[in-house]
């Protein structure tokens, strides 16, 4: 038995929350008396490979080809299939980003399995691993167990594991070279991009009110727009806002939008889903203005008032207006 | 060009959620549902590309009886047909024996074009799609925020994370799965509501698919309301005392305004 880790990296650059998916699997070899190794798939790699030298690993697999250079689903899933088969791991933990939602699925069924995606906890009980996942966006958790054969794939969510309980130690690096052929990639990735510069820096800003789907209408974003200029804070959104044009993408806080952490944080009916809360959760103060007690914005808020922000909100203008 | 469309019927959004007295799931007594929202945006990516480039449009559903609201919906919103996989249960299967029986039905249809949403409101895998993608054999792309169609293929807009993105182009036929936000979604017209009537919902069972064929390779044992970990300091009364005193404390004791 043995853990494999897939470190993921971008033009030679890691993934920040590949280390907290090392810690996790470090934690979890601890508790299965076993170890774990890495692999990380690319080009050109040896001086990650170096940067790996210090960890407590069994071994690093430094799995390298020319076409592991730019990311596609049918590469990795190829690769890795072939790693698997020669290094027969009973566990496989990935870091639960962008590029591992969009193979990590398409390797376990090509395996005959199912991968338990966006783990934030595990718990080994008589020898078995219990992950525990959100279902509802955050708003119910669940345990899973693997019932089928082995490799048991799980991805981690971000921030669910700490980067800096990285064991450090020592590692034997082993090159890997797959058998893959140009033939057997069938999709052909481009440049990446980034649209029109973004006019709003919500990163710099020490005050910010964000608003979510809570506000019902495009209409009532003035409200939280008159909040944030009582308070002299900046206005920021959740998702939703942006998509339906409500506010521009430039005021996404989230995964995909802009990450900040400002003095005060306050959501204006935002439910809490994951890929908001790892835009927000550096924030020194979080307040939470929602009807829903049990929503997971909670979950990381200082300070919050459970109640209808149609009500809250016109009262905290005056109270802001007061106290200044 | 024929695209088939992956919809899921989901509990509403803002649904109170209650554990079952089973532990195993949550309780289905009260809730109301809908359309999972990012197969609403797939939904109207496909529409607007039939409306391009022509071709047909099927909404597939699996579910229990009440999932043929969804599929009605659908069908009022412009899809031409509907495929109700009528399953009572479908909590008994998890992503991979799910994406066994659409792919059974969607084998059938052999579409040139396989839109998912990328993640589902209630389990949340975030799999389906590149699952169907492999059962089916066809190249897959996620994160989908534009699709246009080449001559030959399709070159589509992926998210990437801090607000990048990535062009990848890709031959016919393929599968997608769409991102929330890819476009403004539209509203049934009447005309749209009364033609749904007359449209064509075929209904298979999981048995005629071949269903149950592997065992699954993970179950979900519990389902629970999650713990708080930390502790918010709640301020009640009315809306107005409430206020006052989150404002206090933000100037007194936070010291942040
Ligand atoms: C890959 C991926 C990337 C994503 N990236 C991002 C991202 O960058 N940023 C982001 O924000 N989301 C992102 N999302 C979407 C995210 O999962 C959630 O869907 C989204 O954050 C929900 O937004 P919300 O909280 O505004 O809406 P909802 O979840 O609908 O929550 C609305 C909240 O308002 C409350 N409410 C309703 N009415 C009232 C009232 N009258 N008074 C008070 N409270 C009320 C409700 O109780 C509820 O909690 C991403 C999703 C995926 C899958
Ligand atoms: N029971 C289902 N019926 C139809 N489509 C589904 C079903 N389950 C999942 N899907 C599709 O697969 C996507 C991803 O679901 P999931 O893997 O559960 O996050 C959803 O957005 C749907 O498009």
């Amino acid at each position: 038995m043995s853990i494999l880790v897939v470190m993921e990296q971008r033009g030679g650059v890691w993934n920040r929350m590949s280390f907290e998916t090392l810690a996790g699997a470090q934690q979890l070899a601890g508790e299965l008396n076993t170890t774990a190794s890495a692999a990380v798939l690319g080009q050109g790699n040896e001086a990650l490979a170096a940067e790996l030298a210090g960890k407590q690993l069994e071994k690093l697999y430094l799995v390298e080809h020319e076409l592991l250079k730019e990311y596609t689903p049918d590469a990795y899933t190829a690769v890795l299939g072939q790693l698997l088969a020669q290094v027969n791991p009973e566990y496989v933990l990935l870091p639960h980003t962008y590029q591992v939602r969009d193979f990590l699925p398409k390797l376990a069924t090509a395996l005959g399995t199912v991968a338990v995606s966006d783990v934030v906890a595990h718990r080994v009980e008589a020898g078995a691993v219990v992950l525990v996942r959100q279902l509802f966006q955050g708003k119910v958790n669940s345990d899973v167990r693997f019932t089928g054969a082995a490799p048991h794939f799980a991805s981690l969510q971000a921030g669910a594991y700490r980067a800096d309980r990285v064991l450090e130690g020592s590692l034997l690096v082993e090159k890997f070279t797959p058998a893959i052929a140009a033939g057997d990639v069938r999709t052909r990735p481009l440049e990446r991009f980034r649209e029109s510069a973004r006019a709003v820096d919500l990163s710099a800003a020490d005050l910010i009110v964000a608003v979510g789907r809570g506000i019902k209408d495009a209409d009532n974003i003035a409200l939280i727009q008159e909040l944030a200029n009582v308070m002299g804070a900046e206005l920021a959104a959740s998702r939703p806002i942006c998509d339906a044009g409500w506010l521009p993408m430039e005021r996404q806080v989230g995964s995909s939008g802009q990450t900040v952490g400002p003095k005060l944080y306050m959501a204006v009916g935002i439910s809490g889903a994951i890929q908001h809360l790892v835009g927000m959760k550096g924030s020194r103060i979080i307040v939470a203005i929602n009807k829903d007690p049990n929503a997971p914005i909670f979950e990381v808020a200082d300070y919050g008032i459970v109640g209808d922000l149609f009500q809250v909100v016109p009262e905290l203008i005056e109270a802001f207006k007061k106290a200044k | 060009m024929k695209i088939l469309v992956a919809i899921k019927q989901v509990p509403a959004r803002d649904s109170q959620l209650k554990i079952a007295p089973s532990g195993r799931w949550i309780a289905e007594d009260d809730l109301t549902y809908e359309i999972n929202e990012p197969d609403a945006y797939a939904l109207e990516a496909a529409l607007q590309l039939k409306e391009k480039h022509g071709g047909e449009v099927v909404a597939l559903c699996l579910g229990p009886a009440r999932a043929a609201q969804t599929i009605r919906e659908a069908l009022a919103k412009g899809a031409d047909r509907g495929i109700h996989i009528e399953a009572e249960d479908p909590g008994v299967y998890d992503p991979l024996a799910a994406a066994r029986l659409m792919a059974a039905a969607l084998r059938a249809e052999a579409p040139d074009l396989v839109l998912t949403g990328l993640q589902s409101d209630d389990l949340g895998y975030g799999q389906t799609g590149p699952i169907l993608a492999e059962l089916l054999g066809l190249p897959h792309a996620t994160l989908i925020m534009e699709v246009e169609k080449l001559e030959g293929g399709i070159r589509v807009k992926r998210e990437l994370e801090d607000g990048w993105f990535q062009h990848v182009e890709m031959p016919l036929p393929a599968l997608l799965a769409i991102q929330s936000g890819i476009s403004k979604l539209r509203y049934a017209t009447l005309m749209g509501i009364k033609r749904a009537k007359t449209k064509e919902v075929r209904r298979l069972t999981p048995a005629e698919l071949g269903g149950g064929e592997g065992a699954a390779s993970i179950r979900l044992d519990r389902v629970y309301l999650p713990q708080r970990a930390k502790h918010t300091q709640l301020f009640e009364g009315s809306p107005k005392e409430a206020a006052a005193q989150l404002v206090e404390k933000l100037k007194f004791e936070a010291r942040v305004i």
